[in-house]
């Protein structure tokens, strides 16, 4: 293994040229992660000095798109932390039952198979019809990918498996159609959702919502960007709403926390 | 080698490991000098929500203070943090850690070549590395960069190992400071804090 190419001071001229032209700002991102991203775009895309690999990036605005699809993590799944899904069914949902209509907004939701989760679990408690699924996320291309709902059959024995375990009765595959190699869930799930481009850096609060998720995307904020974030989910989410995070992820030491009260064991908390 | 080792000072140790090396911590810990002068970072393989587990059972082994490796949190001497199942760790250059879900590399998530490496780039000759038993190839590239930037390298004997693979493997690319036998662990990372204390 070798040291990275793309050396600390390189990557803060590639943000900055980021920033400057496209108006992307990952300045605040925790930097270990994002030099590991870049570097392997570097060697992905076979650039032969840093030189060329600015010049390209200043100069090719598809380029651009490219660099921010690939400096983002865009891994997830269905049913992940099957505890979480349980408690969201059994802890949370039941309080939003009782309002006339529910709006949830998943914030980086990636491909979609955390809204897809979500939404089966509010099928089954006959939640779904008066609910409404913001799913946004700052690459439109992971959201190309959520709209269609197409997800690797290869996964679905796990997303089964955690689907059980996250409480579900039913039969998992009810949910989708095998398509070669493809499961495509149920378009009804998706009548729900709206999918958006949303910048949880620069762009501001769209809504009142009752449930906010956004999980895993914390981690790769600094904890100036993390505290802004924060701000940003108290201001959209009404009184007694719901704020869930990643597993390893924290409301604990924020300015907002004493807004807030966690549920037992798991990283959600109630706006009181 | 061990002359140079009498003069180096490390801040951090990471020791990375697969199959069988549980069982070889867990034997070390209880003798581990109990004021470590550097902080001992743990990446080991092992299946998804076993991480509480994980942590009472070490805890019970020593006095020193283990806790699961959270984000942003700053590395402090003395202290033993062990990464969390299903995310990588990696280290920052303000030495606080960062937790990372993107995909598995070398099929494992935690990955240790990811944490061998942002941890050789950071700390360079004030770190050591030790790679234990396993079935995977995982921190044989990163042990070769800790080399490079002039950080100590251990693996356990392959002679000893449950699973002498890994540590095999790196010992078939490069040449390590240090071979450290099985039920020596303790005695390896004892040696290391004493050394750090002398040259502190
Ligand atoms: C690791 S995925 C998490 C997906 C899902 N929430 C989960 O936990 O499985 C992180 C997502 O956050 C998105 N993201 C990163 N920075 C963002 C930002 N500034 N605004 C909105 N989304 C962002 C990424 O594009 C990526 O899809």
């Amino acid at each position: 293994m070798q040291e990275s190419a793309i050396r600390d001071e390189e990557i803060e001229i590639l943000l900055n040229d980021l920033l400057e032209l496209y108006g992307y700002d990952f300045t605040n991102y925790s930097k270990a992660s994002i030099k590991r991203r870049i570097n392997r775009l570097y060697s992905l895309d076979k650039f032969p000095s840093f030189a060329e690999f600015r010049y390209h990036l200043r100069n090719d605005a598809p380029y651009s798109k490219r660099f921010v699809e690939q400096i983002t993590v865009n891994v997830t799944e269905m049913f992940r932390d099957p505890g979480f899904y349980k408690a969201l069914r059994e802890q949370v949902f039941p309080h939003l039952g009782t309002y006339p209509f529910i709006r949830i907004w998943l914030a980086g939701c990636s491909t979609g198979e955390e809204a897809y989760s979500v939404a089966i679990v509010l099928k089954e408690l006959n939640l779904f019809d008066k609910s409404l699924l913001y799913a946004t996320d700052i690459n439109p291309e992971v959201l190309e990918k959520a709209e269609k709902g197409m997800f690797p059959l290869s996964q679905m024995k796990q997303y089964s498996e955690n689907y059980i375990l996250s409480g579900g009765k039913h039969e998992f595959s009810s949910y989708y159609s095998a398509n070669y190699n493809l499961a495509k869930f149920d378009e009804s799930l998706r009548s729900k959702m709206i999918f958006s481009t949303h910048n949880l850096v620069s762009d501001h609060s769209f809504n009142q919502f009752q449930l906010i998720l956004c999980r895993n995307v914390l981690i790769y904020f600094d904890k100036d960007l993390q505290a802004k974030v924060f701000n940003l989910f108290d201001q959209s989410l009404e009184n007694l709403g719901f704020l869930a995070l990643g597993t390893k992820e924290t409301l604990r030491f924020s300015s907002i926390a004493s807004n807030f009260r966690q549920l037992n064991s798991e990283k959600i908390w109630r706006k009181v | 080698m061990a002359e140079s080792i009498n003069k180096s000072r490390i801040d951090l140790l990471v020791i990375g490991g697969s199959a069988g090396s549980l069982e070889v911590i867990l034997k070390a810990f209880p003798q581990l000098t109990t004021d470590l002068p550097f902080a001992i970072i743990l990446v080991l393989h092992r299946k998804q929500n076993t991480d509480t587990t994980l942590i009472d059972l070490l805890s019970a082994k020593t006095k020193i203070t283990v806790i699961e490796a959270n984000e942003k949190e700053l590395i402090k001497a003395g202290c033993i943090y062990v990464a969390p199942a299903d995310y990588h760790l990696l280290i920052e250059n303000d030495h606080t850690l960062s937790l990372d879900y993107s995909e598995k590399v070398n099929f494992s998530r935690p990955c240790i070549d990811i944490t061998f490496q942002t941890a050789a780039e950071t700390y360079k000759d004030r770190l050591a590395c030790l790679l234990m038993s396993g079935a995977s190839a995982d921190g044989v590239e990163g042990l070769e960069l800790v080399k490079t930037l002039q950080g100590i390298t251990a693996v356990q004997d392959p002679k000893t190992a449950e699973v002498s693979y890994m540590p095999q493997k790196a010992l078939d690319k490069m040449e390590v400071d240090y071979i450290v036998e099985t039920d020596k662990v303790f005695d390896f990372i004892n040696m290391l804090a004493k050394s750090s204390e002398l040259t502190a």
